[in-house]
């Protein structure tokens, strides 16, 4: 982690317009690989299916229990889209920090684009600004408010804070997640090849933390998503 | 060392409104791209599948169904020959009987018939050979008269024949 991030400071001359190169490749990076995966598992499609398209269909399968779980069918079809969408982009993002990071003239610029308090937390709040959206869309602005004061008028306070609460958990816990994996990892890269003893000493330990970063890639993109739909679910459905 | 170390971290994971800006932007764009390339398809395909499994299944009873009713048809057709094969039986067996009935009586009429047209035969051959042996019994005993006449008939015998003749015819009658 001793490396500095390639950053571009006042684009077009606006003062708080800044990028980080880094986290604009991994993202057009993840995005690609995302899309020309789904392209590719989307070729070929038959009655019967076979190969990429069962992959698809289990997936698919998988991300409508999600959904299924948190609201009913007939309104959790709208977000279906997203929540697949949602899985995929965070799975792959998560699996690109854990494969490897890449520097280049001493910048990260190969990384997981969710170990980025900035880019998750982007996710969190676009999926909580969705939320409101579609539960003033779906149920009308008196019913959207009035949630604000149930089951208890007192606790509107509570209410708001949670909206924001949300988001930071939301966002953060996923950041978290990932970006101490990939210091864990960067951790043990530099045990292993400071050495005989350190490459003895780091080189196990290194691949279990891998492997338990796959798993946790893949539980926190199912945890992001599960609680997308369950934000969007408290806003969009009649009682709960 | 320690502190450039913290400070880089920091750097790397700093909030940048740009970041922000394209990871908004890319998702949009990967999200519509993706419903309209990938999962569209995908879910259409599901559905069309499902329509099919349903139609499938819909046409599957029916011909289940068809085929109970074509079943039952056949039964009853059966059981409707077999009903009609037992009374043509039936009915073959009464008219044999009827049939047998008529030959037994048109056999005993004819016999009655043959028996009758016999008897009258006997009865007039009999007649017949009656009347034969009756003329010729007279005849003949004429000729035995006539003879013992001949013979020794005094006017008194002849008296007595005559009388005797009288009184049989008499009490013959």
């Amino acid at each position: 982690m001793d490396h500095g991030a390639p950053i571009v400071h006042d684009v077009f001359g606006i003062s708080w317009l800044d990028f980080n190169l880094s986290n604009v490749f991994m993202i057009i990076v993840t995005s690609l690989i995302v899309f020309v995966l789904s392209v590719l598992g989307a070729r070929k499609l038959q009655m019967k299916p076979t190969g990429a398209q069962n992959v698809m269909e289990w997936i698919l399968d998988f991300v409508k229990g999600i959904v299924n779980d948190t609201m009913d069918w007939k309104t959790g079809k709208l977000f279906l889209p997203l929540a697949l969408t949602l899985f995929s982009y965070i799975l792959v993002g998560n699996m690109l920090g854990v494969v490897t990071n890449g520097v280049y003239e001493n910048s990260t610029w190969w990384k997981s684009p969710t170990a980025d308090p900035g880019l998750t937390l982007t996710l969190a709040a676009m999926v909580i600004v969705l939320s409101h959206f579609y539960g003033i869309k779906l149920r009308g602005g008196k019913e959207y408010i009035k949630d604000y004061f149930r089951p208890l008028p007192f606790l509107f306070p509570i209410k708001l804070i949670e909206e924001f609460a949300n988001t930071l958990t939301l966002g953060l816990r996923l950041f978290g997640n990932l970006y101490a994996g990939e210091v864990l990892l960067a951790l043990l890269v530099g045990l292993t090849s400071s050495g005989v003893l350190g490459f003895i000493g780091g080189a196990i330990p290194f691949l279990a933390w891998q492997g338990f970063s796959v798993f946790i890639g893949g539980i926190q993109a199912f945890i992001f998503t599960m609680l997308s739909m369950v934000y969007i679910s408290h806003k969009v459905s009649e009682e709960h | 060392m320690q502190a450039f170390t913290i400070y880089s971290s920091v750097v790397i994971w700093g909030f940048h409104v740009g970041d922000m800006l394209v990871q908004l932007f890319f998702f949009a764009l990967l999200l519509f791209l993706v419903k309209k390339f990938a999962w569209g398809p995908v879910m259409n395909m599901m559905k069309k599948r499902e329509e099919y499994v349903a139609n499938e299944i819909e046409a599957a009873e029916k011909s289940r169904k068809d085929a109970e009713k074509a079943a039952k048809e056949a039964a009853d057709q059966l059981k409707q020959t077999k009903l009609e094969a037992q009374k043509i039986i039936e009915d073959a067996k009464t008219a044999g009987v009827k049939q047998e009935q008529d030959i037994i009586e048109s056999a005993r009429q004819e016999a009655d018939r043959i028996k009758k047209a016999a008897q009258e035969e006997i009865q007039n051959e009999k007649e017949k050979a009656l009347q034969a042996l009756q003329d010729q019994v007279a005849s003949l005993s004429v000729l035995i008269a006539s003879k013992v006449i001949e013979k020794e008939l005094s006017a008194q015998d002849q008296e007595k024949l005559i009388n005797d003749y009288i009184k049989e015819v008499g009490e013959e009658r």
